[in-house]
């Protein structure tokens, strides 16, 4: 399982990919190993509001369906819009070619809250037992 | 008892096996104080030469020497036989929803076949696996449609089924979604001034009948067309498919939502169930359609098969989100209808539709020969309203004569005067020259 | 002299070669099974499969309808003479397995044999050629099946009436949890929530939220019982309702239920029984004296009526005294000796209306009398004693073999995992289509949700010792391949006419119908 170092992490499983005022978010390489093969997904649209800890999408798997949480408060500016007609880039590139959206955050604390790599690492290992 | 196959002797080996004493042992579970300790009080057990008396007896209760002169629904067809004897396959019909597609795909071929015979007579894109009955799939699309428009607001004809509005204000008793009834003209056909004041920007669906509820073809492409410049859905319903077979697609008439039931396919009268619901819409709104779908996919070793799929909108998987709570549906009866279908065929279906049609020009002619005019002026298909007077009464004269004449309208309108008189009456392939003649006859009295 | 030529046919061995020639536990071949395509891909022609009388050409459509509301011949219907669709069908149905076919222990589906005279006493024509609005003098017969059936329900699961209108089991939760709707609107408030254990069918959230309720989750103990405690803690004067199945879907009698509904009540609440496993109780033991105030039957489970590929079922919903005001129209009244339809509202002015276009699924109704009638109340019993005593003798011979999670006593099914297999990375999946190789339907598969890769088996009393046997031979084989040639056990299923399917493809890219020149690779 593969948890990037520069990344953050939610316990909903997405991560998060800082920059400035700006966080790309999409699902970690353990949520899809999780879901399986993934085969849809419904995202916000651009310009839309997110708020931290709750629903902005839905992805799912053929036995699957799991709500998208967001790790951040804010305004979608930008979405991963290829990944509805080719959604198992997900599970191939979960932290790259599968990022989801991009959101302008509101809240700069908030990013406190977000785990780093070890922090998720363990959370998932725990969850596992 | 046949289907119990244990002897003494198994019985024992098993307990011993289990290593409990005896049977009662096992329901120790269950504590003493809900336990019935004394025989359940139904009729004590009979042998099959017994049973078949029985139901005889109480079958021979039912008067159905003639076919009835009743649709209003449920409509009197010729099913032939092969249908029936395919249907008894027990693979067919000893199996159950197709979870495991590898020892499923006889099921499930069929029902690929049936979404696509439903998706063809509709004019839409796809259909589902099947919903219980015509009634249900109506309330159904209109509870897609508040989802797809968030909207609350559902326009239904009053000249759609009765019974199918009836439903679908129970399926909305909860919801907070409002339906608004819309009157029907002198042509039998839902008025369009009204429909047109009726619809708006808080309408998700307009629902009208195609034919409708007194056998009236509807103006479908005006109302799909005002429906649509409101943002709603246009949602056709159809319960005499036979009608399909002659009459343009809703589809093609821009309905986005075609529902009913294909009972007049396979699946016989049965006292009015089972026979299969359908669901039919645009392949744009599929991931809000309620219940099964079949689709078609490769194996490991590349050939085609098919399975079910797009079961995350379903109950066993997104539970309290799903898009509906219906699991089981009709399947053997959409087998029928596929079976029925696949028999007529491009030109049995054509011939007859035409048939039908053209009988029920018969029962026109004899009828209005008999003094008796039709009480719409719109145009129709096999089914008709007569203004015969005093309705309930010809029904009880015909019924003494073990006739089944027709559906009074007044029991469905009771506060419309136009109604007082109404017959609702069928004819079909199955109502040859001489019965139409004897029945405008008796009609007569 | 019994062979004067001296000649002896032989077959050759192992020409087939490897699993698929070998004969599973429960006698599979690889049969003789036809490639079929779809009745669209025959060649086009100007065949009919039917016998109709020609139109007489007196009522032209054109003249009457809009040139616009008219349709010509449909592009792309099929045109086969009769043999050929009756050998498209017979071959379809080679295509799949049947109780007829073979052992079918489908947990929670209640599998058992579908009478053959059932099929007959359908099919008389006073019954099937019923219209549904046939003036009552004229359909009697139907209107004291319909009455009969209702009584016997009741009687059997213990409540004070019945509606046999829902179209099946899930149509009847929804009516149920309608019925618990109005109880609580009559008395002031619909209420927000209803609870449900985390061993729930999904149709309990699913109908609870097509009425407006909040789904709250109430978890099982480490016993796979639901606590009193456990539903203490989330009962309020919220929740409308719990709805339980009992036994629950570990095949696990909820011993509490009393203790349960009391709490419930205290605060107002209704009890909903899912009736899926009532198949474990009849005539041991009823709803209706444990508290429950309202349950719906599944007549293809319980009753035996034909489960056709997924339906038609039919979902009869039975309530206490204090429900019945709201049952759903149409009921039948037995007034004198004859009998009558209750359409009318107005007889009944808090029904919750309707749930079928006319009295519900008529067919399903007459076979489930059928069968009520030929096992009397002895026989009823007998199923339940059986169902049970099967389930525990699989228990019994399989557990040293597959993982059983809970220990509690079993009634009418037993769930095992795959916790044993894990380990040379063999799934309950994988177990499943092996069994196939082996000519049984698998188990119920990853069902209910609170089990690990959980193998749910019920085997139903129609079936003998020594098909069970059978069964646990296979699936002690599987556990055995499991560890020897977990490979090989991967390959599976290898007999039926497709190898195992990709679903991903199916649900990425869906075809969902026939167009023409249609190509699926």
């Amino acid at each position: 399982m593969n948890f990037p170092e520069d990344l953050k992490y939610t316990r909903e499983h997405e991560w998060c990919r800082v920059k400035g005022n700006r966080a790309i978010v999409g699902i970690t390489d353990h949520a899809q190993d999780a879901l399986g093969d993934i085969v849809y997904l419904e995202l916000p649209e651009v310009g839309d509001t997110v708020k931290k800890g709750e629903a902005f999408g839905v992805v799912e798997s053929t036995k699957a369906v799991s709500d998208l949480f967001a790790p951040l408060s804010g305004k979608v500016v930008e979405v991963n819009d290829p990944l509805a007609d080719a959604p198992e880039t997900i599970n191939e590139d979960p932290y790259e070619e599968g990022w989801m959206i991009q959101v302008e955050f509101s809240d700069p604390s908030e990013v406190k809250d977000l785990l780093d790599p070890a922090a998720y690492r363990k959370f998932v290992e725990e969850e596992a037992e | 008892m046949r289907y119990h196959p244990h002897t003494p002797d198994d019985v024992r080996q098993m307990l011993s096996a289990i290593g409990a004493e005896s049977v009662e042992a096992l329901f120790r579970s269950i504590p003493d104080r809900l336990r019935l300790r004394r025989p359940l009080d139904v009729p004590a057990a009979v042998d099959e030469i017994g049973l078949l008396a029985e139901f005889r007896r109480l079958a021979a209760r039912n008067a159905v020497e003639h076919p009835p002169f009743v649709g209003a629904g449920a409509y009197p067809h010729h099913v032939p036989p092969a249908v029936d004897q395919l249907l008894l396959r027990g693979e067919f019909f000893t199996a159950y929803t197709p979870y495991q597609p590898e020892v499923s795909q006889g099921t499930l071929q069929a029902l690929f076949e049936w979404q696509t015979f439903v998706a063809m007579l509709t004019g839409l894109e796809v259909a589902n696996a099947s919903m219980y009955d015509g009634a249900t799939a109506m309330a159904e699309a209109a509870l897609m449609a508040t989802r797809l428009t968030d909207r609350n607001r559902i326009a239904v004809s009053a000249a759609v089924h009765p019974e199918y509005r009836r439903v679908l204000a129970t399926y909305l008793a909860s919801t907070g979604d409002e339906i608004v009834t819309v009157p029907y003209g002198q042509d039998g056909r839902t008025d369009p001034a009204a429909l047109a004041r009726a619809v708006d920007d808080r309408t998700a669906a307009v629902i009208l009948g195609y034919p409708n509820f007194f056998g009236v073809v509807e103006a479908l492409p005006e109302a799909a067309a005002l429906a649509r410049k409101a943002g709603a859905l246009t949602v056709s319903v159809t319960a005499e498919a036979v009608a399909l077979g002659l009459l343009q697609a809703p589809g093609a008439l821009g309905a986005d939502v075609a529902v009913g039931t294909m009972q007049s396919f396979g699946a016989g009268l049965q006292f009015g169930g089972p026979a299969a619901g359908f669901f039919a819409l645009r392949q744009e709104h599929v991931r809000q359609m309620p219940g099964r779908v079949c689709g078609a996919t490769v194996d490991k070793q590349g050939r085609r098969g098919f399975v079910l799929t797009l079961s995350t909108r379903e109950q066993h998987i997104r539970r309290e989100r799903a898009t509906s709570n219906i699991c089981t549906n009709a399947g053997l009866m959409a087998l029928a209808a596929t079976i029925h279908l696949t028999l007529l065929g491009k030109k049995g279906l054509a011939q007859l539709a035409l048939l039908n049609f053209e009988r029920a020009g018969l029962l026109r002619d004899a009828m209005q020969r008999a003094g008796f005019g039709l009480r719409f002026t719109g145009p129709s298909f096999n089914e008709m309203a007569f203004d015969v007077g005093d309705a309930e009464a010809v029904v009880s004269r015909l019924a003494r004569k073990g006739i089944a004449a027709g559906a009074p309208l007044s029991r469905w309108y009771p506060d419309d005067p136009r109604m007082r008189g109404a017959l609702l009456c069928v004819a079909t392939e199955l109502h040859a020259t001489e019965l139409i003649e004897l029945f405008a006859a008796s009609v007569r009295g | 002299m019994a062979n004067p030529t001296g000649w002896k046919p032989s077959v050759e061995r192992g020409s087939g070669g490897g699993d698929a020639a070998e004969t599973g536990a429960g006698g599979a071949t690889r049969g003789l099974a036809y490639e079929e395509p779809l009745v669209f891909e025959h060649a086009a022609s100007e065949r009919v499969g039917v016998s109709l009388p020609a139109p007489a050409g007196g009522r032209d459509p054109a003249k009457e309808l809009p040139a616009g509301l008219l349709r010509g011949e449909i592009e792309g219907m099929p045109s086969l003479a009769e043999l050929d669709v009756v050998r498209h069908f017979t071959r379809l149905s080679a295509w799949n397995h049947g109780i007829d076919t073979g052992f079918y222990p489908l947990g929670s589906c209640t599998m058992k044999y579908n009478p053959k005279s059932s099929e007959a006493l359908a099919r008389l024509p006073g019954f099937a050629a019923a219209h549904p609005l046939l003036p009552a003098e004229l359909c009697q017969g139907s209107l004291e099946l319909m009455w009969l059936l209702e009584r016997a329900l009741s009687e059997i699961s213990g409540f004070a009436a019945t509606t046999v209108s829902p179209a099946a089991g899930a149509h009847g939760e929804l009516c149920g949890v309608m019925m618990i709707r109005a109880f609580h609107v009559a008395r002031g408030s619909p209420r927000k929530k209803v609870l449900i254990p985390d061993t729930a069918h999904g149709t309990n959230p699913a109908s609870a939220a097509l009425n407006g309720y909040k789904a709250v989750e109430v978890k099982s103990g480490p016993d796979g019982r639901l606590h009193p405690d456990a539903v203490r803690a989330a009962m309020d004067e919220d929740v409308a309702a719990i709805m339980i199945t009992n036994p629950n879907t570990l095949g696990i009698f909820e011993s509490d239920i009393g203790a349960i509904a009391e709490v419930v009540h205290a605060k107002g609440g209704l009890v909903y029984g899912d009736g899926a496993n009532l198949n474990a109780l009849l005539g041991v033991a009823r709803p209706g004296d444990m508290g429950f105030d309202v349950m719906q039957f599944n007549l293809h489970k319980t009753f035996a009526t034909p489960h056709g590929g997924g339906g038609p079922g039919s979902g009869p919903v039975a309530v206490k005294e204090s429900l019945v005001p709201f049952l759903p129209l149409p009921l039948v009244a037995k007034e004198g000796t004859g009998f009558r339809l209750v359409t009318d509202p107005k007889e009944r002015p808090s029904t919750i209306g309707r749930l079928h276009a006319f009295h519900g699924n008529f067919g399903m109704m007459v076979r489930a009398w059928a069968l009520i009638r030929e096992l009397g109340p002895d026989g009823l019993r007998r199923c339940a004693e059986l169902a049970v005593l099967n389930a525990n003798y699989l228990r019994a011979r399989l557990r040293d073999a597959f993982h059983l999670p809970y220990e509690t006593d079993s009634l009418h099914e037993v769930v095992f995992t795959d916790k044993l297999q894990k380990a040379s990375d063999v799934s309950t999946m994988d177990v499943a289509k092996r069994l196939i190789d082996h000519g049984f339907h698998p188990p119920t598969v990853y069902f209910p949700l609170v089990v690990s890769g959980a193998l749910m088996i019920e085997p139903t009393e129609t079936e003998s010792k020594e098909t069970l046997d059978r069964f646990c031979e296979g699936m002690r084989a599987i556990a055995e391949q499991a560890r020897a040639d977990p490979e090989g056990l991967k390959a599976a299923p290898l007999k039926p006419v497709r190898a195992r399917l990709d679903e991903t493809r199916a649900a990425r890219k869906p075809v969902l119908r026939w167009t023409p020149g249609m190509k699926v690779e």
